[in-house]
């Protein structure tokens, strides 16, 4: 071999978790120079190799180690030029924009694609400005709550305290949502970055990243680049000699679904249970050990720089009414094709699912598809027109979540995927509200009956009832939203609870 | 316990145990001087050196940053991270999210969970909710390491050398 071969072998999670470490390593004892990108999303083809040629980044699907030779001799046969495969030409890749194609230990090639342009304008402008500039955008959290990032961070702006902080939720413990995950893993210079910023706006000196324990790829991926971030004058003290000081440390959950709520995660972060807080005190004044907070999403954080790059109305040029700028959708469950799909709100789920999937991985046709994540509703194939974004999907009866899409074809029973919904519910509750503690039970033991056939029709009006007492009485999303995918379930696909039905067509209850 | 001789080794061994936790946490609390609310932080790592966090540990630690034992009891117990009993040989750590459950993953945690002992001496299997690989489901961690699209004869061969 000749010069030195460049190939490209993601690093992120999801293809070391199908054997992309072991390629590396193979790619490296063949005497080829290896950079360990983030995914480009295109998750069902890793570990998908990428060949630094002449005329782009040539892909190759699915690497083994025996692929090796092939693909330096230039004899295996690959995808093409990466940039040109029509899953990604078609989206519209803004916070996903360098995930996968950039080296994510390198501050320099981040600079080079356009990396650090939003920090050096913000500190150009006063902290009053860059909040105006993040509220003219229109950017809604990420994590699910869609409240205006602008108007939050306003609110810490305006609170008088010798110490302010900005927190960044990054427990992303949704089923089927990864977008967090990959691009901290991928692009992890954003989410600094976007923080930075955010400490900028609003006077925080020190920030905190509460990653869930189950990301250990991503707790790596961001201690580097924070390393290097030091190194290079983009965190610390005098920040690009603007005068800004901002420490940024990451912190690690422990296992606890409830502590991507926010109040949760700030009593974890300051080493306490998990418990969620009540409220008032009034959300963003008296967080973080008493302290004025920015609490935001990953997502949220990482849209940051290029607002303020590129300015808040370029950003809200993208996307439908009240929704602006992109969603990451995450396509998983069981598709052929899952993974990353970045476009303007207001996308048809059913144009991500036929356009992206791929079909059924199983081949069966579609039946369902949860959105949002656990608490999240179960939408029937024959409602799948909705639009994907904020209003529309609430005004259906579903929320957007955090953006994840989970496939299932016909061999669903949705009266187990209620009761796993309460049961999930009951294992993951904080304990501190009796609708979700005890709730939870309730609903599973309910849901049990039912699904043996004792008294349907009764039991049946007794969960809907604890359902709405759940939602109505609960602290927080985890106790008030479990009823989301239970009710769903029921409604959109009654033959599942009917056991009369079911034992009739002769399968197991 | 053993007899005799052995039964001083053993003390002179749980002995030098006992001090070795506290110097652990002493180190580990020393390393977290100066942070904010360290007490999840003194935890993961105190669990990564001696592999649990004894009561031991949890008293040793609650002295350490100053705290009762109670409030590191209720971190310790709150967390399903956090073992309280000394860890099996290997671990399994099967995902039951929707995600991985739209492929499969219920059959195959009963299925493995009722296997364990196939897969080696001292293996346990247990459940986790959603690794972030849920287009490549289903997925789980064998001894803290992340594959996806498992299936019983993958699973056996990831651990063939466990046996």
């Amino acid at each position: 071999m000749a010069p030195t071969m460049r190939v490209f072998v993601p690093g992120d999670a999801s293809a070391v978790s199908v054997g992309a470490d072991e390629v590396a390593v193979a790619f490296e004892a063949a005497g080829a120079q290896v950079v360990r990108n983030g995914s480009r999303g295109m998750l069902w083809l890793e570990p998908l190799v990428e060949l630094d040629t002449d005329g782009g980044r040539v892909g190759y699907a699915n690497v083994t180690p025996d692929d090796v030779a092939a693909v330096l001799a230039g004899e295996a046969t690959g995808i093409g030029v990466v940039d040109e495969h029509p899953w990604l030409t078609s989206q519209r890749r803004v916070s996903f924009a360098r995930v996968g194609v950039v080296d994510p230990t390198s501050v320099a090639d981040y600079e080079a694609h356009g990396g650090w342009v939003g920090l050096r304008r913000a500190l150009s402008l006063s902290p009053a400005e860059v909040v105006e500039e993040v509220t003219d955008s229109g950017l809604r959290g990420r994590g699910g709550a869609g409240f205006p990032a602008g108007v939050k961070w306003k609110t810490v702006l305006e609170a008088a305290s010798d110490l302010k902080f900005v927190a960044c939720n990054f427990d992303e413990g949704d089923s089927g949502t990864f977008a967090d995950r990959m691009v901290a893993e991928g692009d992890p210079f954003t989410l600094i970055e976007g923080m930075t910023i955010a400490a900028h706006a609003v006077g925080a000196s020190e920030g905190y990243v509460y990653v869930r324990s189950e990301y250990p790829h991503a707790i790596a991926a961001l201690r580097r680049a924070i390393e290097a971030a030091y190194t290079h004058g983009y965190l610390g003290q005098d920040i690009l000699g603007s005068g800004l000081t901002f420490d940024l440390h990451v912190r690690v959950g422990a296992g606890a679904y409830i502590c991507g709520e926010e109040s949760s995660m700030l009593e974890s972060l300051e080493g306490r249970r998990g418990e969620v807080r009540a409220k008032p005190p009034i959300r963003a004044i008296k967080r973080l050990w008493g302290r004025p907070t920015a609490v935001n999403n990953v997502l949220t954080l990482c849209a940051v720089p290029m607002i303020l790059a590129d300015g808040g109305a370029a950003y809200a040029e993208l996307g439908t009414g009240r929704s602006r700028g992109t969603q990451v959708f995450q396509l998983a469950g069981n598709i052929k094709q899952g993974g990353i799909v970045e476009l303007p709100f207001g996308v048809p789920l059913r144009e991500l699912v036929d356009e992206y999937s791929g079909g059924t991985l199983s081949g069966r046709p579609i039946r369902a598809a949860q959105i949002g994540g656990p608490l999240g509703a179960y939408v029937p194939e024959t409602g799948f027109d909705v639009a994907m974004d904020y209003e529309a999907l609430a005004e259906s009866g579903a929320m957007l979540g955090h953006g994840g899409i989970v496939v299932f074809d016909e061999t669903v029973d949705m009266a187990r995927m209620a009761r796993f919904a309460m049961e999930f519910c009951s294992i993951e509750s904080c304990g501190k509200c009796t609708p979700c503690r005890v709730g939870s039970t309730r609903g599973v033991e309910t849901i049990d009956r039912i699904r043996a056939g004792q008294d349907v029709a009764a039991n049946l009006v007794l969960l809907d009832d604890l359902c709405d007492t759940m939602t109505k009485g609960s602290l927080c999303a985890m106790g008030g939203l479990t009823p989301m995918p239970v009710q769903s379930a029921i409604k959109h696909f009654p033959e599942d609870f009917d056991t009369q039905e079911i034992e009739q067509s002769g399968a197991p209850v | 316990m053993e007899q005799g001789a052995s039964e001083l080794m053993s003390l002179t061994a749980n002995g030098s145990a006992d001090t070795g936790t506290d110097a652990v946490v002493r180190e580990v609390a020393a390393a977290h001087r100066g942070e904010r609310g360290p007490l999840m932080e003194v935890l993961h790592d105190v669990q990564e050196r001696l592999g649990w966090v004894s009561r031991e540990s949890v008293q040793a630690i609650a002295a350490a940053l100053n705290l009762s034992v109670a409030e590191v009891h209720g971190v310790v117990s709150f967390y399903h991270d956090f073992r309280t009993e000394p860890p099996a040989a290997h671990r399994v750590a099967l995902c039951r999210g929707e995600a991985c459950q739209s492929v499969g993953a219920e059959a195959l945690y009963d299925a493995t969970r009722a296997r364990a002992g196939s897969l080696g001496a001292g293996v346990d299997v247990g459940e986790v909710f959603c690794l972030g690989n849920c287009a490549l489901g289903p997925s789980g961690m064998l001894d803290g390491r992340l594959h996806g699209r498992l299936s019983t004869e993958r699973l056996d061969a990831l651990t063939e050398g466990w046996r």
